[in-house]
Order: structure tokens, then sequence, then C-alpha cells
């Protein structure tokens, strides 16, 4: 059952991929991935339903879907739906209708490595997975061809390759320390890795982790390896940009989790903790700091994912099944709500022709609903109650209460008030600053682009409300899993 | 391990090819020339082939001479290859704007292999007597993994960024045949393959940058900063 929902899972992107490709029409290319993305999404919660009751393996144990992965599936698939249904909208504006299959052929394809990411149980193909989203999501950056995003691109795949190798690196490391314990020839899976982690020598343990962190931490865009992240996220079109940041970084931080998870128990843990937090923090820092001072619209965005992949390691550094909950449950609401952001901010640039957050003024007359979804949105990601980033901050927050790192837990509560006031001081002068003067052409808005952002902010706001006791069951397995080893 | 049973013949073999390899990237630190950033690449992948299929031989491990062909083919024939399309179609021979003299960065350069050789006896703990060959291959990653950062650092053109990566991904091909030559196959063959569409999107990408932003040299792509 497990295996043929998987297929399904990663069959859907790669007929929509194939059919946007060769048969080149832009209106059939905009409906299979709408139609992948919607059925990847009805497929994923079946599957992780069905690997609560244990993993399921497929290829000869290359791939292996466990809770984890299931749950980082999930995120993925509902950006993944949500994205391609509002670049329906969004992309028909750009005019380039003739490029439009290959846009299309390009998101699903992106969409399935990130799937595929998260089943490898070879953690080689996983550094594998990992690269080529880059690769494809390096055209999708640049696909607007401007100076910007040309520029925005280069520098994506020049720092990403570069931060990826390290990942390489520790890789190896980690799997030359394994060969001193287990033969000089195994299958480098997480539960290899696993067995074989208390009997290395812990400086390589510790060296290999670093690495491995540094690695996978550029993909995920902590500071300070995070500058590729504003360039590449705010010059790609605005489903692109939900993607990478609601989709992509959960994918990396997927590799974290399971690595610091390899460390677990061994002589090196704590280091290896205080590493993650530390990292968090100061990506939190760095964030609140570009927030404040921003004066482009999605950069700002953009600084805010790099805040919020900072709360999401600080969950995991801090650990514990509070702290692994938190994290994972900030993994899914910050994917709702930063795609519910992009989708705003790319209508008011398409609306007003500009970046510039100094241009964009009056909000409300030009989009009256989707700019009040806007707003309630904006209000959420800054952490205000009673939308559900705020019941995984607070969770992440009373795991740090807990942990030895209580002073990281006092600068968090600190730069959450700086962001808030930062970010929303922006929203308060696009929405209720006087007009420019100048007349703003209306954008009408659109059934396929204001759809998308009800259905990111109406689960926003129920998760806000409750936490489903079902969802709780999923992250203590989680929390399980990481803290025991693969079983 | 195979390098507990090595004997004084076989290491010397490993040590000479792995430090030339680590001279090469020096040629290319050393030089402004992009054609010779080409060459010394093309010389240390084939080196790098050398090595496999000599750690292949001596340990036993059929299956590096695929890798060591595949090295040869790949590393040294066809991205070279490539790498020289690219610069004879972007007419650009030489970097102009050194953020670092060549001999600086051959300073800089020396000491990050100290360094390098610094972490790399910390992480051994091999009691047998080859253990000299584990840290000279630890150090030559790490220190190749420098150099290639230093590489993307202080040089602008285009080209000389994809060789800096190129360089890091050499050196972790290089200490892996070394240290862990019974990694399994197919990962280093696909990543392989990978090194090729690597190049191959950098190749469409440096066209894009030439069309889009009017220049291949990172020092005037700086619209997109704060």
């Amino acid at each position: 059952m497990a295996e043929s929902l998987l297929i399904l899972l990663f069959a859907a992107p790669i007929v929509a991929a194939v059919l946007s490709f060769a048969v080149r029409s832009p209106r059939l290319a905009e409906y299979a991935t709408v139609a992948a993305a919607v059925l990847d999404l009805v497929v994923s919660v079946p599957l992780l339903l069905q690997v609560l009751g244990g993993p399921a393996t497929l290829a000869h144990n290359y791939i292996r879907v466990d809770v984890l992965g299931a749950w980082v599936i999930v995120c993925i698939s509902i950006v993944y739906a949500l994205a391609s249904i509002y670049a329906v909208g969004y992309m028909r504006l750009l005019d380039e209708d003739e490029r439009l299959p290959v846009f299309y052929g390009l998101f699903s394809g992106f969409a399935l490595t990130m799937l595929a990411a998260c089943v490898m149980n070879n953690v080689g193909v996983f550094w594998i997975a990992i690269e080529l989203t880059t690769l494809i999501s390096t055209f999708l950056v640049g696909f607007e061809r401007e100076a910007e995003s040309t520029e925005a691109a280069w520098k994506y795949i020049v720092v990403v390759s570069g931060g990826i190798s390290l990942a390489l690196l520790g890789t190896v490391l980690f799997y030359w320390g394994g060969s001193l314990v287990l033969g000089p020839s195994y299958a480098m899976t997480w539960a290899a890795l696993h067995k074989a982690a208390p009997s290395v020598y812990p400086p390589l343990l510790l060296v290999s982790f670093l690495l491995v962190l540094v690695g996978y931490g550029t993909k995920a865009g902590l500071a300070p390896m995070h500058t590729w992240l504003p360039d590449a996220h705010s010059e790609s079109p605005a489903p692109v940009s939900a993607m990478l940041s609601g989709a992509l970084l959960n994918a990396s931080m997927l590799g974290i989790a399971r690595f610091l998870s390899v460390v677990r128990g061994t002589s090196m843990d704590g280091f290896a903790h205080a590493a993650v937090v530390g990292f968090g923090i100061f990506s939190f820092f760095i964030a609140s700091i570009f927030i404040v001072r921003q004066t482009g619209i999605k950069r700002l965005m953009a600084y805010s994912s790099v805040e919020h992949i900072g709360v999401q390691a600080l969950g995991l550094g801090f650990g514990g099944t509070l702290g692994v909950a938190g994290a994972l449950y900030h993994m899914l609401n910050h994917s709702l709500n930063k795609s519910l952001m992009f989708f705003g901010a790319g209508n008011a640039m398409r609306a007003y022709g500009t970046k510039e957050i100094s241009h964009i003024r009056r909000v409300l007359d030009v989009f009256p609903i989707s700019g009040m979804l806007w707003l309630l949105g904006a209000v959420g990601i800054a952490g205000a109650p009673p939308f559900a980033l705020f019941l995984s901050e607070f969770t992440v927050l009373r795991a740090g209460i807990g942990s030895p790192y209580r002073w990281a837990a006092v600068a968090f509560v600190v730069l959450l008030i700086v962001v808030f006031i930062g970010f929303l001081a922006h929203f308060r002068a696009m929405y209720f600053d006087k007009a420019p003067g100048q007349q703003i052409p209306r954008l009408a808005g659109g059934v396929w682009r204001t759809l998308p952002m009800w259905l990111a902010f109406i689960p926003l706001l129920v998760l806000g409300l409750w936490w489903p006791h079902g969802l709780w069951q999923v992250f203590a397995h989680i929390s399980q899993e990481l803290m025991g080893g693969a079983q | 391990m195979f390098l507990a049973h090595v004997d004084p013949l076989q290491a010397s073999i490993f040590s000479s090819l792995a430090v030339m390899s680590l001279l090469l990237t020096f040629v290319m630190l050393g030089s402004h020339w992009l054609r010779n950033y080409v060459y010394a690449f093309a010389v240390q992948s084939w080196l790098i082939a050398a090595l496999s299929a000599s750690v292949g031989y001596f340990a036993g491990y059929p299956e590096l001479y695929v890798i060591a062909v595949l090295t040869a083919l790949f590393r040294g024939l066809v991205l070279p290859y490539l790498l020289m399309r690219i610069i004879a179609r972007l007419n650009v021979k030489r970097e102009l704007h050194a953020v670092l003299q060549p001999s600086s960065s051959l300073v800089l350069g020396a000491l990050l292999v100290m360094f390098a050789f610094v972490i790399a006896n910390h992480m051994n703990r091999q009691p047998f007597l080859a253990a000299h060959v584990v840290v000279m291959a630890l150090t030559i990653m790490l220190s190749m993994k420098f150099l290639g950062f230093l590489m993307l650092a202080v040089r602008d053109e285009a080209v000389s960024q994809i060789l800096g990566l190129l360089v890091l991904e050499n050196g972790i091909f290089l200490g892996s045949q070394i240290l862990v030559p019974g990694m399994p196959l197919l990962i280093e063959i696909v990543i392989l393959f990978d090194l090729l569409i690597v190049v191959a999107c950098f190749g469409m990408l440096v066209r894009f940058l030439v069309v889009h932003a009017g220049t291949t040299s990172s020092r005037q792509l700086n619209r997109l900063i704060g």
C-alpha cells in the first residue's frame, strides 16, 4: 500500500514534466502541473499515515520512507500544490506563453527532486538529490531573464554548489569513520551511520558533522551562509520563491535533522547541538537586522525565511520531544504562511510594477480581499496569535527554556520582538500611509491568484487555534525515531 | 582499511600522486591565464585517475578501474573541452582585476595548507605505520577545499569560479580514493555524471550572463545587495 502510494507520488510530477516538455502547450502544461501537484498532496497524507505503522522500503533499500521523511513530503506537497495553482494565474501575467511549458517542466522537476531527497536512504544519494534541486531551480530563478535575475541565479549556483560540496566532504568523512568500525565496504545508509557513530574517533566525528552542517546549512539558508537566499528568493517568479522558501529549505533541514540524530548519543552530542543552536540564533539575529532596514518587498520575505529557518534550527538544537515537535510544526506552518506571503508579494509587485516597499501604498484600495489576507498573513508570520506560527514558536521557546541553552531562548524572545516590530512597520506603511498620488493600475484579483491564498490562510488559522492530537502523535513518533536512531 | 597493510612503495606512489595534484592547484592559483587553469585542471584529473587505478590495483578493488577510466574521460577530457569552449566563446583570456596578486595568493595558499595539516593531524588516530598516508590524504583533501574557496573568493571571471568549484570536488574525489576506496561504485559514478550536468548548467548560465547582465565578471554583479 505505502509502496504504491510512493510510486504514485513520484509518477505524478514525472508525467507532468514530460507532458510539459513534450507537448509544448502552455495550457496543457499548466493544468498537468496543477493536477500532479494536487494528486501529490492527496497521496502524501495517506502515505504519512501508512508509515506511522512502520517505514516503507523500495528499490533494495535505497528508498526508505520513515515518518520524518513522510512529514517533510507533506510540507513540500502542500507548497507544490499551492504554488502551482498560483503559478497559473501569475505566470500568465508575464506574457511569455511560449516559454511556459519549459517553466512548468522545470517546476515539476524541481518538486520531484525535493520529494526524492526525502525518501533517500543512502546518504550519498541524498546529497545528489539535494544537488539536483540546485541545478534545476537555478533556471527557475533566472527565468525572467533580466540582469538581476541572471545575477541572482549565478550567485545562487556558485554559493550553493560551493557550500554543498562541503556536505559531500563531510559525508565522505562520515563514511571513512564508519569504515574503520564496520569494515571497508558497506551500504551508506542512515542506519549504518547510526550504528557506527558511537565508535568513531570523536574529533573526526565532530569535523564531519560540522562540515555537513555548514553544507546543508548553506542550502537551508542558515546565516552566515544565507547570502544567496535573498537574491534568489527576490528575483525568481513568485511561485518559485514560494517553492524555494516553503519547500526547498525544508528538504535541506531534513538532512541537518538526520545528521544531528546520527551524532546523538555520542560524546560529541553536546557540541553538535550547540552548533545548531548557534547557527539558529545567528540566523535569527542577521534576519532581524535586515528585516528592520529592508527596502525590497520580496527581500523582506526572504529574510523572514532566514529567520524562520533559524527557528527550526533552534527547535532541533534544543532537542527533546518538545523541541523536535516545535521545529516540525513550525516547518508546516512556515510553508503555509510563507507561500501566502510570497503570493501576496507577487500580486503587489505586478500591480504596482515595483519591488520597492516605498512605492507600494494603500494596498487595500487595489486588493480589498487578497490584500486583507496578505495583511493577516503578515501578522501571522510575525508570530502573533491566533495564527499557527505563534503556537510553534511558543513550543520551541518552551523547549529552549527547559534545555541547557536558556541564553538562546532569551535571545530568541528579544529578537522575535524586534522582528515583529520591524516586519509589521513595513506593512503599516504599505497599507495605511498616504498614497503617492499617481494612478495605480488595477489588477483584478483573479481566481487562480486568490484561491491559493485562501487555501493557505484557512489551515493557518485553524492550526493556530487547534493543535490536532494526531499531529502530536506524529511528532512524538518522529522524535522517538530521531532519538532512538533508526529502528 | 587497506592502508593498514600498505608497503612503503605503495605509500610513496599514493603520496606522490596526491602531492602532485596539490601542486597543480597551486599552478592554478599562481596564474592569470584562464587557459592555464584548464590545463592544470585536466592534468590534475589525469593524476587522480592514475591514483584510482593504482589504489584499485594495490588494494584489490577492480571496480576502481572503471572509476579511473571515467575520471580520465570526463574530468580529464570532456570537462576541459567544455571549459575551453566557454573560454573561446567569451573571448576573455585572463583575469583582469585580481583582488590578490598571484604571489600573495600563493603565500595565502601555503598558509591554508598548513592549517589543513593541523586539522588533519587532529582528526587521525590510526595506530599503524602508514598513518602518514592517511594524514596526507586528509591534508590534501582539506587544502584543496581551502584553495578552491580561495580561488572562488579572489577570482572574478565566471570560468575561474567554475574551476574553483571543480577543484573543490577534485579534492574530495582524490581523498576519497585513498581513504574510502570501498565506497559504493554507484555513488562515485553518479557524482561524475552530476559534475557533467553542473558544467553544462554553468555553460548555459554563462551565456545568460553575457546576454542579460552584460558581463562575466562577478565584480560587476553588484545589483543585488542588502
